[in-house]
C-alpha cells in the first residue's frame, strides 16, 4: 500500500472492533445509570426505586443491539452504537428527571413520559434489529427508489389531514395508538429515494450543463426534480408550518446532489433558492414570523408574560460552567411539554452546564462524522450517497434544533435526536443508526480474497487512486 | 465522490463548531445578564431558597422564617409584632418583592452579598447550606412600643433619634400592616396584599409615614427660623423684645399674618414668641433673615435632600426661590414647606446635641451567620446647623415651651425636656384635617439621649396649643420615658 492511500479499503482484514464497542457500551450504560441515581438523590434524597428497571432496560437494549451487531454486522463501526445508547440513556434520565416536576407532568400533559420513552427506545431497537437482520445488504434498497419516493411523499403529506398541534401540522393521530411524527421516518425514506435517484442521474446532472457566468447550469429536465423538491419543501412549510422539516429535506437534497455531481453550483442554487423561499415565507407566514420575532428579541415579554424562548434562555444562563446538578435546576419553568421535547437541551444546559452541553454536542458531532466516514469508506455510490444523506440530514437536524434552542437561528419544531421525548423520533433514529451500521459493515468488511493463483510467484496488487 | 464528501464532513464539523461557539456565548458571556434578569423567576426562587437572615432589635430577632410547600419558594419570612415593626423591616414577600430594610439589605439577608463571600466559601467546603447574614438595628424596642401604642388607632408617625449619635430609636407609622400576612405566595397572601393596597384602603397602610410622607411642619418649623435668626445675628438676646407688629403685614402685600387666638405677640421676645408660637414674630424674622440664609439654614438641617438611613427617606422641602411674603409664610412652616417626621426629629436632635447634626441611621451592624461583624456603622456628623451657644439658647427656649408654654403635656419629672408644638392646616381654605406636631428632646447630665418628632394626622381640633400639645406631646413623652427607662 502506498502512503498516499487514505481509504480504509484494504485487502488485509481489519480488526472488527466488536470488543471496543462492548467496552464503550459499558460506559454508555453506566453513565446514564449513575446520572439516574444522581438525579434521584438530588430530587428525593434516595436512589430511585426504578433504577434497576431503567438500568436493566437500557442494559438490555444495549446488550441486544450489541449481540445483533456482532452476529449480523461484525465489521460495523464500533462507535455509533455506544453513542446512540449513551444519548438515548441520557435522554431517558433527563425525561425521568423532568417527570419529577408535578407542574409539567399533569395528566393533561400526558403524565410521566420516561416509561413511554423506554418503551419507544425498545421499539426503536426492535426496528434496529429488523434492519440488521433482514437487510443483508443496503444495496437492496436501491430497488425501491420510486416506491421510497411515494412513501416519503405520503408520509409528508399525511399530517395535513390532521389538526395542528402547538402551531404545527406535523403529527398524525392514530386512535388508540397515539400520535406519530411521520416527518422523522420520511427523513430516512427520502434519503433512500435521493440516493437511488442521484446514483442514476448523477452523470447527466454533472456533465450535461452549460457554463454561465462561471456556474454550470444544468439542463431543465435535470433541474426539474430539484425545483420540485424546493417547491415541495415550501409547501410543507406553508401547509404544515413546519420550518424544520422543510429545511431538513431541502438541505439533505442539496448535500446529496453536491456529493453526487461534485458541482459546487448546486450549492449556490440551493442557497439562493432556500434564501428566496425563507424570505417569502418568513414575511408572510404568521407562525414563522412569530418564531423570527422571538429569535430577534428572545427576552421580550408577550402578553405581559415571559415566553418559552426567554425561559429556555434563562435556563441556559443559570447553568454556568458545570450546571446546578441533575434534578437541581428549574427548567420546569419553561412549562408544558416543551422541556421534555423541544427544549430538552435547555435542561442539559441548566443542570449539566456548559460542560454538559458541549459534551452532548460533541457526541452528536462524533456520531455525524462517523456516519460521514462510513460514506467515505463505502465502496458503492449508492452506499456513499445514502450514508452522506443520513448523516448529513442528522447533522442538519441537530444543528436546527440545538441552534434554535440556543438562539443561533430561529426556533423550529424538531426533536433533538435520541435525547428528546418522542416515539417517532427515537424509533426512526435507531433505524437510521442501523442503516449506517449496515453500510459501514459492508464498507469495512474485508474484500473476498482473490482466487488462488496458478502462478508460482505472488502477484502484487496495485491500486490506482 | 470523496472530495465533496470531505467538504460535507468539514461543513458538518463547522455546524457543530458553530453550536459549540453559541452555547459558550450563551452560557458564559450572556450568563450573568440572563441569571440576574428581573423576569427570570430563578432570581426570586434563589432569594427564598434558604432562610433569610434576621433583623435584630435589642438582641432579639423581630423576623423569622418558616418553610412553605406547594410553590417554588422554600422559605417564607415571618414577622414578630409585624404592624409595629413594619416601617423598619418592610416586607419580604415571595410574591411581592421586598421593601425597607428587607429590601435595602436584601443581598446581605439572603447571603448573596459579596462581603459574605468568605463565609459562603467556607460553607461550600464544609457542605453547609448557604446562610443569610443578620441585620442588627439601632432601634429601642420599648421606645418603638411606646410610639406605636401611643399612636394607637390614630393616623400618624413617630421618629425618635439619639441626638448624640443619630441612631434611630423608634420609627412608627400608623395605620400599619402585617408584613407576615402576605409573605407567602398563596391565595390568602394575595387577598391580604390587595387589602392593604392603597386602591382598597384609602389609609394606605403600607406607606411608611415616618420616612416617606412629607407634611407641612407648621409651627415646629419656627425652630429652624429661630436657629437661622440666631446664626444670622438677626437676634442675639432671646429675652430682648423684638420689633414686631401684631398682626404682621406680609411684605409687598396687604395680607396680614395673624396669630391664633388672643396671645401676646406684639414686640414679643424670641423666647416668648416661641412659647406662645407667634406667627407674626417668626414670619417677620424669616423675612428679615432673608431667603438665602433661611434656605441655607434649612438645608443644613437636612431639608431639600433625600436621606438614606440606609432606607431612603423623602426629601423635605423648603423652596429656594420665593418672594419675601412667601419667605415669611414659609418661615412659619406654611406655603410650600414640608417635612418628614424624620426631618423634624433631626431638627430637634441637632438643637439637643448642641448644634451638631448627626447622620441618622438605623442599622448598627451587619453580622455574618457565624456572628462575626461584617460592617459597623460609626456615628457621623452630618452638619452643624448652629453653634453650641445658639443651640443652648434654643434649648432654653424649648424648655420654656414645655415648662410653661404649649408643650406642658410632655413634662417628665426630674428631667429637662424641650419641645415645640405645631398645627399645620392644609387643604383649600383649611378644610383638610390639621396635622398635630410635636418635636421634643429630653436632656440628662450626659447630654440628650433622645429627640422625638410626632405627627398625628387626624387631630380633631384646630388650635395650636390644644392639638400639638394635646395629641402629639403625650406620645412624645411616652417615647422619651421609654428611652430614659422611667
Amino acid at each position: 500500500m502506498s502512503a498516499s492511500n487514505t481509504t480504509t479499503i484494504t485487502s488485509i482484514g481489519a480488526p472488527n472492533r466488536r470488543n471496543t464497542e462492548l467496552a464503550m457500551l459499558l460506559f454508555a450504560v453506566a453513565i446514564p445509570v449513575f446520572a439516574y441515581a444522581d438525579a434521584g438523590l438530588a430530587k428525593h434524597g434516595s436512589v430511585p426505586a426504578s433504577l434497576a428497571e431503567y438500568g436493566l432496560g437500557l442494559g438490555c437494549i444495549a446488550g441486544i443491539a450489541h449481540l445483533l451487531v456482532r452476529k449480523f454486522a461484525p465489521y460495523a463501526d464500533p462507535l455509533m452504537l455506544p453513542i446512540a445508547t449513551l444519548l438515548n440513556g441520557l435522554g431517558l434520565v433527563l425525561i425521568w428527571r423532568l417527570d419529577q416536576e408535578p407542574s409539567i407532568t399533569t395528566a393533561q400533559l400526558g403524565g410521566p413520559m420516561a416509561p413511554k420513552q423506554l418503551m419507544w427506545s425498545a421499539l426503536g431497537v426492535a426496528l434496529f434489529a429488523i434492519v440488521l437482520v433482514f437487510l443483508k445488504d443496503h444495496r437492496i434498497l436501491q430497488r425501491y427508489t420510486y416506491i421510497s419516493m411515494i412513501v416519503a411523499l405520503a408520509l409528508l403529506i399525511a399530517p395535513i389531514f390532521f389538526p395542528a398541534v402547538y402551531g404545527a401540522r406535523i403529527w398524525i393521530t392514530i386512535p388508540g395508538v397515539g400520535s406519530l411524527q411521520p416527518g422523522e421516518f420520511a427523513k430516512i425514506v427520502i434519503a433512500v429515494f435521493f440516493a437511488g435517484y442521484l446514483m442514476v442521474k448523477r452523470d447527466a446532472l454533472a456533465l450535461a450543463s452549460r457554463r454561465f457566468m462561471g456556474l454550470y447550469l444544468p439542463r431543465g429536465r435535470d433541474l426539474g426534480p430539484i425545483l420540485v423538491i424546493w417547491a415541495l419543501s415550501l409547501m410543507i412549510l406553508v401547509f404544515e408550518t413546519d420550518l424544520g422539516t422543510s429545511l431538513l429535506f431541502f438541505g439533505l437534497f442539496v448535500i446529496m446532489l453536491y456529493v453526487a455531481t461534485e458541482r459546487t453550483s448546486w450549492i449556490v442554487f440551493g442557497l439562493l433558492l432556500s434564501a428566496g423561499g425563507a424570505v417569502v415565507v418568513g414575511s408572510t407566514e404568521a407562525h414563522v414570523k412569530v418564531r423570527v420575532q422571538e429569535w430577534l428579541h428572545p427576552l421580550a415579554l408577550q402578553n405581559g408574560g415571559v415566553t418559552e424562548t426567554a425561559q429556555s434562555r434563562y435556563a441556559f444562563g443559570s447553568g454556568g460552567l458545570f450546571g446546578s446538578g441533575l434534578g437541581e435546576g428549574y427548567s420546569r419553568l419553561i412549562g408544558g411539554i416543551a422541556p421534555k421535547s423541544d427544549y430538552i437541551l435547555a435542561t442539559v444546559g441548566e443542570e449539566l452546564g456548559l460542560a454538559g452541553v458541549m459534551a452532548i454536542l460533541l457526541l452528536y458531532g462524533l456520531l455525524i462524522e462517523r456516519g460521514l466516514r462510513t460514506a467515505l469508506a463505502a465502496r458503492d455510490p449508492f452506499g456513499k450517497l445514502l450514508a452522506v444523506g443520513l448523516s448529513g440530514g442528522f447533522a442538519l437536524q441537530v444543528f436546527v434544533v440545538a441552534g434554535g434552542v440556543t438562539g443561533l437561528i430561529p426556533l423550529t419544531g424538531m426533536t433533538m435526536p435520541f435525547l428528546a421525548q418522542g416515539g417517532s423520533s427515537v424509533i426512526a433514529n435507531w433505524a437510521l443508526v442501523a442503516l449506517l451500521l449496515r453500510i459501514s459493515d459492508t464498507a469495512r468488511r474485508p474484500a473476498p480474497s482473490p482466487a488462488p493463483s496458478p502462478d508460482a510467484e505472488a502477484t502484487q496488487v496495485v491500486r490506482s487512486q | 465522490m470523496n472530495k465533496p464528501l470531505r467538504r460535507v464532513a468539514v461543513f458538518c464539523g463547522l455546524l457543530v463548531l458553530a453550536l459549540l461557539a453559541r452555547v459558550n456565548y450563551v452560557q458564559y458571556v450572556q450568563a450573568g445578564q440572563l441569571s440576574s434578569d428581573p423576569h427570570n423567576r430563578r432570581v426570586a426562587i434563589n432569594q427564598f431558597a434558604q432562610p433569610r437572615g434576621d433583623i435584630i432589635v435589642d438582641g432579639k430577632a423581630i423576623t423569622g422564617h418558616t418553610t412553605t410547600t406547594g410553590s417554588d419558594f422554600k422559605y417564607k419570612q415571618t414577622f414578630t409584632d409585624g404592624p409595629m415593626w413594619a416601617p423598619v423591616t418592610g416586607y419580604a414577600s415571595q410574591a411581592y418583592s421586598t421593601t425597607m430594610l428587607e429590601g435595602v439589605e436584601d443581598k446581605f439577608l439572603t447571603g448573596d452579598d459579596d462581603r459574605l463571600f468568605f463565609n459562603r466559601t467556607v460553607d461550600l467546603l464544609t457542605g453547609k447550606q448557604k446562610q443569610g447574614g443578620n441585620v442588627v438595628t439601632t432601634l429601642n424596642a420599648k421606645a418603638q412600643a411606646a410610639a406605636y401604642n401611643g399612636l394607637g388607632k390614630k393616623k400618624g408617625a413617630v421618629v425618635a433619634l439619639d441626638p448624640r449619635t443619630g441612631a434611630i430609636l423608634a420609627m412608627a407609622s400608623t395605620p400599619s400592616y402585617d408584613p407576615g400576612s402576605f409573605a407567602g405566595n398563596s391565595l390568602t397572601d394575595e387577598k391580604n396584599w390587595n387589602a392593604v393596597g392603597k386602591k382598597n384602603d384609602p389609609d394606605d397602610p403600607t406607606l411608611n409615614r415616618a420616612l416617606r410622607q412629607t407634611y407641612p411642619p407648621g409651627s415646629t418649623f419656627k425652630l429652624v427660623t429661630a436657629a437661622a435668626a440666631l446664626q444670622n445675628g438677626a437676634v442675639s438676646d432671646i429675652d430682648k423684645d423684638t420689633n414686631s407688629p401684631d398682626p404682621y403685614i406680609l411684605p409687598g402685600t396687604t395680607t396680614p399674618l395673624p396669630n391664633e387666638g388672643n396671645i401676646p405677640c406684639k414686640n414679643a421676645s424670641l423666647r416668648k414668641a416661641l412659647k406662645y408660637s407667634c406667627n407674626s414674630v417668626f414670619g417677620k424674622l424669616g423675612a428679615n433673615v432673608g431667603l438665602k440664609d433661611m434656605v441655607d439654614e434649612a438645608e443644613q438641617f437636612g431639608f431639600n435632600k433625600e436621606q438614606f438611613v440606609p432606607v431612603r427617606a423623602d426629601a423635605s422641602n423648603f423652596d429656594t426661590e420665593m418672594s419675601p411674603d412667601h419667605v415669611a409664610q414659609s418661615s412659619i412652616g406654611q406655603f410650600d414647606t414640608t417635612a418628614t417626621p424624620l426631618q423634624m426629629a433631626m431638627v430637634a436632635s441637632a438643637i439637643a446635641n448642641n448644634g451638631k447634626l448627626m447622620q441618622p441611621y438605623e442599622v448598627d451592624k451587619l453580622v455574618a451567620p457565624n456572628l462575626s461583624t461584617i460592617a459597623q456603622t460609626s456615628p457621623k456628623q452630618m452638619s452643624q446647623p448652629l453653634s453650641a451657644e445658639n443651640a443652648q439658647k434654643l434649648q432654653s427656649m424649648m424648655e420654656t415651651v414645655v415648662d410653661s408654654g404649649t408643650g406642658t403635656n410632655a413634662k417628665i419629672s426630674g428631667v429637662k425636656v424641650g419641645g415645640k408644638t405645631g398645627t399645620a392646616q392644609h387643604g383649600i381654605n383649611n378644610e383638610g384635617t390639621p396635622y398635630a406636631w410635636f418635636v421634643s428632646y429630653a436632656m440628662t447630665d450626659q447630654g440628650s439621649p433622645v429627640a422625638v418628632a410626632v405627627v398625628v394626622e387626624d387631630a380633631a381640633a384646630n388650635h395650636d396649643d390644644v392639638s400639638g400639645g394635646g395629641f402629639a406631646a403625650p406620645i412624645a413623652k411616652d417615647v422619651m420615658e421609654a428611652v430614659l427607662n422611667k
